[in-house]
Formats: C-alpha cells, structure tokens, sequence
C-alpha cells in the first residue's frame, strides 16, 4: 500500500511538472504581447521595449521556465501583470470561497442524486421513474449559465427567498450550490439508479428476501451500500468538473472564488494569474483523481493496488 | 455586447448636446449609491488604471492639477489655483491653492506635483500613460532610465511649480487632467510599494475606505476635500462580480443604483421601451468612432481606388439596426461631438453600383478574395457578418478570421498579417476631447510600426508634417481646429478606412439617485459622475 502510495504520488507530481511545461508553452506562444498590453496605446516603442525587458520577456524560453519553475518550488507564483499584487496571494484570498462553493455543491449533488437514483431504481421503469430521468436529462444538459439565472429570477427577484447574488451568509450559498451541484446531481442519479437495480438483481438480495428481512432493511443495508461503492470512487474526478463548473457559476452569482480571478485574467491576458490558477485547479485535480483511486481498494477490495 | 474594451483604454464620452451642463452646486449632501460590476477592479493606482471602470473611480480618488467642469469637456483648474503660460507657450507656471490635503492629512505642496509627474514617467513604474507627457523637457533621457527626473520640471517655492516643455503642444492642459497626472503623495507611494494601486492615498472628493476583492469597495466622503459642497454623496459602493444581467435584476429590485458595466445588450430594447424606465435612461454621445482598416501596404489595398469601392459598398444604416440603434452611422474618422468633425462632409454614400464599377477601372472586375478579422465577441461577428455580405454584392469574397481580442491586436501590428480588421471591441476612444487624440496611434506614421495601433499601415508624410504644425498652434483655438478638420477630410481622400458607426452611450440609474442629466453621461467620467450626483433621500 504504501510502494503504491509513493508511486501514486511520484506519478501525479510528474503530471503537476507536465503541465506547467504545457501551460506555459501555450501562454508563451499566446500572439498576444504582455508588455504591449501593459503599456497600453500611446506607449512608444521604447516603453513597451522597456517593459519587455523589465518583466524578462525577452529571455529565451528555456530561461523563462526554469525561472518561473524556481519560483514556484519557493512558493513564488510571480505578480498579477496588472494587479501588480503577488499571485499566490490574489488566490489565497479568494481560494476559500470557492473551496466552500464546491464543498456545499458536492453535499448538494449527492443529496439530490443519490435519493432521486434510489426512487427511480425502486420505481423502475414506471411514471416516477420515467419523470425522474427526464428530470436527470435535464440537470444534465441545460447549460449552468442558463440554469443559475432561471434560480435567480424565480428563486431570488420573483420570491425573494434568496439574495440576487453576492456573498457572505447561507442564504448566498444555496443558488449557487444547487446550480453547480445539479449538473452532477443528473450523473449520480442515473449511476445509481443502474448500479441499485444492478444490486438488485444479485443472489444476495434474493437470499436477504429469502430470509424474510423488510423491504426497508434490504434497500438501506444491503442495496446502497454496494450500489453506492461506484460512486464514492466518482467524487475525486468530479472536481474537475467543478473546476470548469465554477467559472461559470461564479460569474453568475457573484461569487469571488477562483473562478472570478482566471475569468478576468484570461479577458486582459494576465499571464501569472493565468499560471497560477492552472496551476491550483490542476493540483485539485491530480489531488482529486488520486484520493479516487486511493479510496477505491478500501471500499472494493477487489480492486488491486498493484 | 459587453463592451469589452483593451485594458490599456480609458473611455471619453460628450454629451450629445454639447452644451455646458447646468449642474446643480447646491444639491443637498448626504445618502449613498451602489454600482455594480462585473469584474474586480484591477488597481486604483493613478499611474496605472487605464481601463473604462478604474478611469471615473481614480477621477474621485485623485486630483490633478487641472480637471473638468463636470458634465462637460471644458477645461477648469482643480489643484492649481492658476496658470501662467509663456508667451512662446513653453513655459506653464502652476500656483497651488491654499490648504488643499491629501486623504492622509497632509498638506499638498510643489514638490508633490513633481514627484507625482516624475513617477509615472519613470520607466520603472511601467505606466501605460507615460507616452502623454512626451511634451515635457527631459522626457525622452528620464523615460529612457538616464538622469535624475524630468529636468522640465522645477520646483518655485511650496506653493509654485514650473512646467518648461521642449514644444509647444496644445493638449498640454488637456494631459495636466489625465488621470496619470494625478498628485500622489511620496510617503504613501514608498510605505505601500508596489500595493500602492490597492491601498491610494489621493486627494480627491472620495477616500477609499473598504475593498474587499472580488466582493465590494467602498468610498466615502472625504471631510476635507478642497471644494465646499462636494461630494454630494456620503458614500458610494461598488458591488463586484455581478454580471450584468444580474445586475438589471439588483436594479429592478431596489438593491442597486447604477449599472456600472451598462444596459445588458440581450435586454437592451425591453428596458429602453419599457415606460417604468422612461426617466430613468440617459442617452449621450461617445467620442468613439468603429470602423474597418484596410491595410494600404497589403495588395489589393494598396490601391487607393479598390479602398474608395469599398466604402461605397458597405450599408451602414443596415449595421445601426442591427445593433438596436445603439450608435449613429459614421463617415470620417472623427465622432460628431469632438472639435474639429466636419459636418458639412458626406463621405461616400452607399452605391454598390458605383463600387463595382470602380473595382472593374482600377482592374478588378471579378473582385477578388480577401480576410477580414474581428474579434470573436457579439456583436462583432455579426457585424463581420453583415460587412461580408455587402462585399460579396460586389464580388469581393472576404473570408472572416473571428479570433480573440488580443490575437486581432497582435494581427494588427503586423505588415503583413491582417488586410482588413472591423474594430469593434478594439475601436478607438479618445482619451481626452482633442481631434489631435484620434491620428497619430491610428492613423499616423508612428502608429504603423509593428504592434502599432495604426492597422492601415497608413503613412502620409505630407499630413503627418500638418499634424505636427496643427499641435503646436498654441493660443488659437479655432484656426487649431480647422487645420484638423481638414486633416481628417483629406485622410478620407486616400481612404485607409471605412468608418462604420459613432457608438452612443445609455446609463440606467434608479430613482434613488438624481442630478443633471450631463452628470449621467459625463465625458470623462463612465458610467456617471460620482462626486457630484446627489441622492434623493437627503435633505
């Protein structure tokens, strides 16, 4: 377990020092000239050439990367081109919001997924069902952007249930939680619909009737736990589903996560934010895919860690 | 559309009347308003904020020597209590007022005006506004990293700086108003360093008293600004991270008062029509002109006559409809309400016929095929769209390159790259009320150098030598703005672009919030001017 955990680890730091090289490759070879942006219109020639050399820009790539990949083995993410502010700490600040939002949207898709999978496997192939699953093939395809001004127009403007966007109390957090969490609330509820009726189907759950157990008691102790097995491996991944899912989310509610920041940074083509949020998400996302697989041979021993 | 402008521009709008603004001084004190963003604000250091939403925000932060008269474009002193200019216009000598303070309590003096003008133009500050005072003496040695600071500059005594510029310039005044010439005081530049674009220290009619990133700022009213009565309001907050659709939400349900990223364009007719809003929009002119640069150095645009068919061959009218009437129809590079636009010009009317014909003369009678480029944010490619069409009525195939904003800037500043770019997105907006403002980046020789603005590659030496002599007419407002005038009608003679439409401008306000309407789409200040709209509910 332990040779595996290494290795695991060993392997997605490979993967984290990939990606900055990618990254890094696809910002350099960006048309788009930093220096340019930063001096602005009336910049003369002599400015932007100035700026280029300030900021090392016209160092040879090579150059470049190693000094960004010194820096960041320090911590040192670089300064915001326009902020002028240290990047590790643009995304400090606003790193918990979004770790909250995806947090609370996680709760939220297993929640609605879960009990809608265990209703419509329970009810299978009848009107519950049938409603069910249109209702996944929804929360599937809508777009979010859509999605969250819909809950916002009927849930926040026509009822006034919940602030029209913003941060900062629980009633702030439920729009956007449900608008992110609905999406992989429709995975969930089609995977465990399947993986119930999949249970279902097996001797154990003849054997536990045979016996003469409830229905309840079949369903709670013995179906959902096996049913639930394929999905707990699923969380991990999702996290990168969620981080593409909170650029949308977060410029719709308002809500000054990470999101916000690699949103603004793409639009003025801020190259160290731009690195720096790359680089925090695909952490989340190696980080995510490993306790996946990490967890999966605890909960299914079948799986090997070889 | 969004308006998504560069970073890197800083938007001047007139009113469309022109008039001087009848802004009410004695409106009552107090009461507070929210605007609403989309995006975080990027810094409110005055050496370097130089985008739409910063620009008002430092203007109420920071003072500078000179400002406007609110509402309008007419110059008036704001730090400096006079102004004496040479008779050879070289030498500008500034006294201050009296017992004017920065936000941290200190007295402003001479030395602060020089410190302030040395530090944007230092090249290690990096400031995107360093080219304007090219004007000053020793810019072009302390811009380059040699000498100790700008040797036009000295200090009289604490009351009196002198300016001594190397050319007599026109704008100079105009300049001494930008932002970047805002008064900054030493200590807090130092203690706060490279953080000062989050923590400014100004002297202007607001003190930022609260940023939360990504959530909200918070200005209030700064006691002891230097003029009685001002601001009107005690507080003003900005609510981050709000798209504008949601914004129009906040606004319908009383929680905000302007949106500050404007009228979502989905929305745009529903609002505008709607008769709950009626006195609630007020609709101003922009000093923005949009048009497509045909690059004179590309063939077949190197052809004076093939440029002149594509201006006849394009429909404006067709492009202001389609953007729900949200500008007016343009036909010379300057916008109606800037000094120096020819209203007695036509242009080339609209005549596909003609164009034709004029393609067959100048050895084009199958057309021929070429690319324009757009940047790939509506409106813009329907636009592009619509340009296209009109090219395909007389035989020109233009292949459209939709791409981001950035890629079409960098496209632009190639020789060889772009033969045709539609610039909305990307258009130019004058950075003060000067016709000078709108050549020479875009339309002057040193603007066609590679990652230069002027995306026609257009060089007229002849007029360049006008331009020059057109700047240093100091003192004689009217022959100054004549000579532009025919500047620009000649450019149109050689026809490096088509000029397509004259954006207009339309705030929202709620009716917590009132003043002259000017005030809502004052010139220099976007969306609206917040040191002098006053609230409803103060007595």
């Amino acid at each position: 377990m332990w040779g595996y955990l290494l290795r695991r680890l060993f392997e997605s730091a490979l993967i984290l020092l990939g990606i900055t090289f990618v990254t890094f490759l696809l910002l350099y070879l960006v048309p788009a000239d930093p220096a340019r942006q930063i001096a602005g219109r009336s910049a003369t020639a002599a400015t932007v050439a100035n700026i280029r050399d300030q900021l090392g820009l016209n160092d040879p790539l090579v150059t470049q990367y190693w000094r960004y990949l010194t820096g960041l083995a320090q911590g040192d993410m670089g300064r915001s081109y326009l902020q002028r502010a240290e990047v590790s700490s643009l995304i400090a600040s606003r790193l918990p919001a979004s770790l909250l939002l995806m947090v609370s949207a996680i709760v939220t898709e297993l929640i609605i997924g879960l009990t809608i999978g265990v209703v419509a496997a329970l009810r299978r192939n009848r009107p519950v069902d049938h409603t069910l699953m249109i209702f996944s093939f929804v929360a599937i395809s809508a777009p979010q952007f859509v999605i969250g001004i819909l809950l916002l127009y009927v849930f926040a403007v026509q009822l006034g249930w919940f602030p029209i966007g913003g941060y900062g109390t629980f009633a702030h957090l439920v729009l956007p939680s449900v608008t992110l969490g609905l999406l992989g609330a429709g995975w969930y509820s089609r995977m465990m619909r399947s993986s119930m009726i999949e249970v279902l189907n097996q001797d154990l759950v003849r054997t536990a009737r045979a016996k003469g157990l409830s229905k309840l008691r079949i369903v709670t102790r013995h179906v959902m736990p096996n049913a639930i097995l394929p999905i707990i491996a699923m969380i991990g991944i999702d996290i990168g589903l969620f981080m593409s899912g909170i650029v949308v989310v977060e410029s719709v509610f308002g809500w000054p996560g990470i999101g916000q920041l690699a949103w603004q940074a793409i639009q003025r083509v801020d190259i160290p934010v731009i690195m720096g949020v790359t680089m925090v998400s695909a952490t989340a996302i190696v980080l995510g895919n490993l306790i996946a697989d990490l967890v999966a041979p605890l909960i299914d021993p079948r799986i090997k860690t070889k | 559309m969004k308006n998504i402008l560069l970073s890197g521009i800083a938007g001047i709008a007139l009113t469309a009347s022109g008039a001087l603004a009848q802004v009410d001084e004695d409106a009552p004190q107090g009461g507070e308003m929210a605007v609403t963003y989309q995006d975080d604000v990027a810094t409110l250091d005055p050496a370097i904020g130089y985008d739409w939403q910063n620009w008002s925000m430092i203007k109420s932060l920071f003072d500078g020597l000179m400002g406007y008269e609110p509402g309008t474009t007419k110059l008036r002193n704001e730090l400096a209590e006079s102004v004496d200019v040479s008779e050879d216009g070289l030498t500008h000598t500034f006294t201050l007022k009296d017992g004017i303070k920065f936000h941290n309590g200190r007295e402003i003096v001479a030395e602060d005006v020089k410190y302030s003008l040395e530090r944007v133009t230092n090249p290690e500050t990096r400031s995107p506004g360093a080219g304007f005072f090219g004007m000053i003496a020793g810019f072009d040695t302390w811009n380059a990293g040699e000498g100790e600071g700008l040797s036009g500059i000295s200090v009289i005594d604490d009351k009196t700086v002198e300016i001594t510029l190397s050319r007599p310039d026109a704008t100079f005044g105009h300049v001494m108003a930008l932002n970047f010439a805002s008064i900054v005081p030493r200590e807090a530049v130092e203690e706060a360093g490279e953080d000062f674009g989050r923590q400014p220290v100004g002297s202007g009619a607001f003190r930022l008293a609260e940023w939360t990133p990504g959530q909200q700022l918070v200005f209030e009213r700064f006691d002891e600004y230097h003029r009685a009565g001002v601001p009107k309001l005690d507080r003003v907050s900005f609510n981050i991270g709000l798209e504008p659709t949601v914004a129009l939400l906040r606004i319908q349900n009383g929680d905000a008062d302007v949106p500050g990223d404007g009228i979502p364009p989905a929305q745009f007719l529903q609002v505008v029509n709607d008769a709950e809003y009626e006195d609630q929009i007020v609709e101003g002119g922009q000093l923005q002109t949009g048009y497509i640069t045909m690059n004179t150095q590309m063939a077949p645009f190197d052809n004076v006559d093939v440029r002149k068919a594509m201006n006849m061959a394009i429909n404006k009218d067709r492009i202001v409809q389609m953007i729900n009437n949200r500008a007016v129809p343009a036909n010379q590079p300057l916008p109606p309400s800037m000094p120096g636009y020819d209203e007695s010009y036509e242009g080339y009317a609209y005549d596909p016929e003609a164009a034709r014909q004029m393609l067959a003369d100048a050895g084009f009678p199958d057309g021929f095929e070429t690319e324009l480029f757009v940047m790939n944010v509506d409106p813009n490619p329907r636009i592009a769209q619509a340009i296209q069409q009109d090219l395909s009525e007389i035989g020109v195939t233009a292949e459209i390159r939709s791409l981001a904003q950035a890629n079409v800037i960098a496209a632009g500043g190639e020789a060889d790259q772009a033969p045709m770019i539609w610039s909305g997105g990307m258009a130019w907006i004058a950075d003060f009320p000067d016709p000078s403002n709108f050549y020479g980046p875009i339309l002057g020789c040193a603007g066609a150098t590679p990652g230069g603005w002027n995306w026609s590659w257009y060089c007229n030496e002849e007029i360049d030598a006008r331009a020059t002599e057109a700047d240093a007419m100091v003192g004689d407002e009217a022959a100054r703005e004549d000579a532009w005038r025919q500047i620009y009608v000649d450019i149109m003679d050689d026809a490096p672009w088509v000029p397509i439409f004259n954006e207009q401008r339309f705030t929202l306000h709620s009716d917590n919030v009132a003043g002259d309407d000017s005030l809502f789409v004052d010139p220099v200040h976007i969306p609206v001017n917040y040191d002098y709209i006053y609230s409803t509910g103060a007595q």
